[in-house]
């Protein structure tokens, strides 16, 4: 099996706050191998935009600060890169598409500018990016720059690109604003792309398209994907593989219709319970009682244990690790959980 | 059966009001600028109040004069010198801090106050309203504040009453402004048409609503005004409108001792100093209120 | 209960300079008819006009031309006297919990402000008032130790808890809930909707539940209407409208949904977790 693209080996993040410092990271651990699509997902506060973030070491460093773990990419930490060596990364390696569309693009300036702008900022490292010779002219290159824009243009579906790549972006609509963002994340031919919360502000049919581009573009590419969401019904459609996040750290990772159809942790469980399905009476949908964990002063032990129903003295004694899921089903799939309690799951019809 | 929810942190303080205190302490607290405004000013304030009673020569303030003493310079009896009357300026200038800064104060409030309601009705109201209004503040702005207060406290008479009228009349039209636009931002927020929904009357959105989530801007103008209008009152007071003697006021006793500079520079040094030791801190306290206020502040 | 007959309302131009730009027909021709007791859905996109059409049934806007009946008066014809009384008895619960409650005002002062609007009505004193903040505290799951702190020290589903206390205190026959859980995390959310379903069985309440989330309207309603771009596109029973959708709107609607339908229904492992 070859090297996974990107390994988070036991990352641990705290954030000081103004009553103390929270420990908002503990110990994730994930391997992204190429061409898989990973989708992180957990509700507020799990821990799972500052996971993205961190990997393009985007967080701010006071108040952030590491502790022990590692970021590999392509073997390579990255928690020990200098800001120089990580801005070559940036867009030229590891992509990066943010939330909400509408501030993420600088209305001052037309389209056709930023993507330009990504475009050599991403050549810098890789003349090769713009198929022009290494001693080209500025002008040959930003001709270069222009003509890979429209094409990043024309394959994220936008109508009558090249009318529209001089452009501003209040001239867009939402959707369409996602695809430029999307173009100027993969203008660079990036190896790993980081998508974080890419349709949560989007109509849920401009989700649908917006998703389809994504495999499209996935497949075209050759990519690797990193998608954090909080919904579980863009996982199942979009990924071939997702890690559930609570407060700082992941309980349960594999394949996703492997958890998804035996999901083991009873976090997983409860957070499917809690989403509401046809042929679901009134009243059967079920919460989690209590709250997040407060991550100044967080329980001992598994971290989930004041919330669980399967909770016992040991839960809180140890925080437990990632083990392959105890299934003959299972075997060999991938699929993990960090539960002491993990027992084999019939499979749900 | 509903879930039983608790609070997210372990620990809550008993009451919200005392945790945001903490809270907005500790951030004043983290700029040692701001530290140092709030002591000029607290100082200030404490010279304002009781002055009077801590000047060493007392009878100075009621108009005596000691004519044996003039013109002497800083020594161990007076600290800062006597001036042209043998009065003792140390005591002149503290005595001088209750006029200049609890007129200044007095101009602050009343211009806050007035301008606060005429700006809360004209963003409230909107429509022809809003304008009328505005339009008076226009007005009022187009006179430059010194001109309108000479005239003002010229046609009042003298005294510090008149010159406070005269001054907070130049003051309102900047709160109005400042009101009106954040009244106009607050009157769409969500708790507000909340209040609308259950059936709220206008006066209550104005009052209850929208008014108390307002003040925070105006306040930190308030303080960062506080440093101009000691600065008016005392160029008032150095025209010679306002105050009259013997009643000390830091500008008035600029004006007098201009004629006898360089010779005599500390009967002039020692009451600028305070002027701008005032200015100065009220500005300092000012940014650090506005920095504690601000969400977005670094600190 | 409610009826909506031929609701009108358009948005005038703006300025832009010299001209106006094209005045916005936010609603168009809509109407629909809401039962007592029942769970009504409203479900539409952003823009659809889905919450102007909330506002305008609570007269926070203006219709032109439309009949907004409710309890057999119509409230747009109503004097702003007569309006306010009405209000006692229909109320409202908003999207977004952290901005529908006042920052400055201790919880009590929220729930109980309803009560002190309509003083007459309700003819309660100080006392009594605080009474009834408790009671409704109570109902909604939160308890004393909450009442004198301020919103900004609960979380996103108590604060929602809050709303819908505030939205109980007068005792309305309706409510109109707008995008209640969308703000709020998926188990929350459940949570939030558990209550408020046991809220209508236990007050006998009448829901117009609107929301884009169409697995929640779902969940939550008998009769749904569709709408889109200011009309209402389709309207029928719940069952109906999601099984064999007449439009074809509806149709790319539930097409679009991202659904774990395909997945299996995981989660359910023949028990339910204890709470």
């Amino acid at each position: 099996m070859s090297a996974p693209l990107l390994e988070i080996r036991d990352l641990h993040l705290w954030m000081r706050s103004f009553e103390g410092e929270a420990h908002v990271l503990q110990g994730v651990d994930l391997q992204v191998g190429h061409g898989e699509v990973w989708g992180v997902v957990g509700e507020t506060g799990c821990g799972k935009s500052l996971t993205g973030l961190s990997v393009s070491r985007l967080v701010p460093s006071p108040p952030a600060r590491y502790g022990r773990g590692q970021i590999l990419f392509n073997g390579q930490d990255l928690l020990q890169m200098s800001e120089a060596q990580m801005r070559q990364l940036r867009g030229g390696r590891i992509g990066m598409i943010f939330q909400d569309p509408t501030t993420n693009l600088n209305p001052l300036f037309r389209i056709s500018e930023q993507l330009v702008d990504v475009a050599l900022a991403a050549a810098a490292w890789r003349p090769e990016l713009l198929g022009v010779p290494a001693g080209a002219s500025a002008r040959e290159k930003r001709r270069a720059a222009r003509a890979l824009s429209l094409e990043m243009l024309e394959r994220v579906r936008i109508p009558d690109a090249a009318q529209r790549l001089d452009d501003f972006p209040h001239q867009f609509s939402g959707g369409m604003r996602q695809r430029v963002l999307i173009a100027m994340a993969l203008i660079g031919r990036p190896q790993l792309l980081i998508a974080d919360e890419p349709t949560t502000a989007l109509d849920v049919s401009v989700q649908a398209q917006v998703l389809a581009l994504l495999r499209d573009m996935v497949r075209d590419f050759r990519m690797t994907v990193l998608l954090i969401t909080h919904n579980l019904g863009v996982v199942a459609q979009a990924c071939s593989h997702v890690a559930v996040m609570y407060a700082g750290s992941i309980v349960e990772r594999g394949p996703v219709q492997e958890v998804m159809r035996r999901p083991t942790h009873p976090y997983t469980r409860a957070l499917l319970a809690a989403i509401p399905r046809r042929e679901m009476a009134r009243g059967a949908l079920e919460g989690i009682p209590g709250t997040v964990p407060d991550l100044i002063h967080p329980p001992p032990g598994c971290r989930f244990a004041p919330r669980c129903a399967r909770a016992q003295e040991g839960c809180r004694a140890q925080v437990p690790a990632l083990e392959p899921v105890p299934s003959a089903l299972a075997a060999g799939a991938g699929h993990e959980v960090a539960c002491f309690h993990a027992h084999p799951v019939e499979a749900a019809c | 059966m509903s879930a039983e929810m608790s609070t997210p942190s372990a620990r809550r303080p008993r009451s919200a009001g005392r945790e945001a205190w903490r809270r907005g302490l500790y951030r004043f607290a983290q700029s040692r600028l701001s530290v140092l405004g709030l002591a000029i000013v607290s100082l200030l304030m404490l010279m304002a109040l009781v002055g009077p009673w801590l000047a060493p020569y007392p009878e100075h303030l009621e108009g005596a004069v000691s004519t044996a003493a003039r013109f002497q310079p800083p020594s161990a009896q007076h600290w800062f010198g006597t001036n042209e009357m043998g009065q003792d300026v140390f005591s002149l200038v503290m005595g001088g801090a209750r006029v200049s800064v609890l007129a200044g104060l007095a101009v602050v409030l009343l211009g806050a106050l007035a301008g606060t309601l005429v700006g809360g009705i004209a963003g409230f109201a909107g429509g022809w309203t809003d304008d009328l209004l505005m339009r008076l503040s226009d007005l009022k702005l187009t006179i430059p504040g010194l001109v309108l207060a000479m005239a003002v406290a010229a046609a009042l008479g003298p005294g510090i009453f008149n010159m406070v009228v005269a001054i907070s009349l130049s003051w309102w039209p900047g709160y109005a402004r400042l009101v009106r636009g954040e009244v106009l931002a607050r009157k769409e927020d969500l708790y507000v048409t909340a209040a609308r929904a259950i059936g709220a009357r206008p006066a209550r959105l104005l009052l209850v609503h929208i008014l108390p989530n307002v003040m925070t801007p105006v306040i930190v103008k308030m303080s960062l005004d506080m440093g101009f209008a000691i600065l008016t009152v005392a160029s008032l007071g150095f025209i010679g409108i306002g105050v009259k003697p013997p009643t000390p006021e830091w500008g008035s006793l600029l004006s007098v001792a201009r004629s006898y500079m360089p010779d005599f520079w500390w009967t002039a040094i020692f009451p600028g100093l305070a002027i701008f030791l005032a200015v100065f801190g009220f500005n300092l306290l000012g940014d650090g209120l506005r920095d504690v206020f601000d969400p977005r502040s670094r600190r | 209960m409610l009826t909506i007959e031929g609701v009108h309302k358009t948005y005038p131009g703006q300025r832009r300079g010299w001209r106006r730009s094209a005045p916005v027909q936010a609603l168009q021709d809509v109407s629909l008819e809401i039962t007592r007791g029942e769970s009504f859905g409203l479900v539409g996109e952003s823009g659809s006009g889905k919450s102007t059409l909330a506002r305008c049934i609570l007269q926070l806007e203006p219709v032109s031309p439309g009949r907004i009946v409710f309890e057999g008066e119509d409230l747009a014809r109503l004097s702003p006297a007569a309006m306010r009384h009405a209000r006692a008895r229909i109320q409202m619960v908003f999207q977004d919990p952290q901005a529908s409650l006042n920052p400055r005002m201790s919880v009590h002062d929220i729930v109980t402000e309803p009560l002190v609007i309509h003083r007459e009505v309700m003819g309660l004193d100080a006392r009594q008032r605080t009474e009834r903040a408790l009671e409704l505290l109570q109902l909604v799951g939160l308890g004393e130790q909450h009442l004198f702190r301020k919103p900004h020290e609960f979380s996103g589903g108590q604060r929602q808890r809050i709303g819908i206390a505030r939205a109980l205190a007068t005792s309305p026959t309706m409510l109109l809930l707008d995008e209640p859980t969308s703000a709020l995390d998926v188990s929350v959310q459940a949570q939030v909707l558990n209550l408020l379903h046991e809220l209508q069985q236990r007050l006998s309440l009448t829901y117009l539940f609107i929301s884009h989330d169409l697995a929640v309207i779902r969940y939550m309603c008998d009769r749904v209407a569709l709408i889109h771009h200011g009309q209402i596109v389709e309207q029928g029973d719940c069952q109906q409208v999601f099984d064999a959708p007449q439009s074809d709107y509806a149709r790319q609607l539930l097409a679009a949904v991202p659904s774990l339908e395909g997945i299996g229904a995981a989660g359910s492992d023949g028990q339910r977790t204890p709470t």
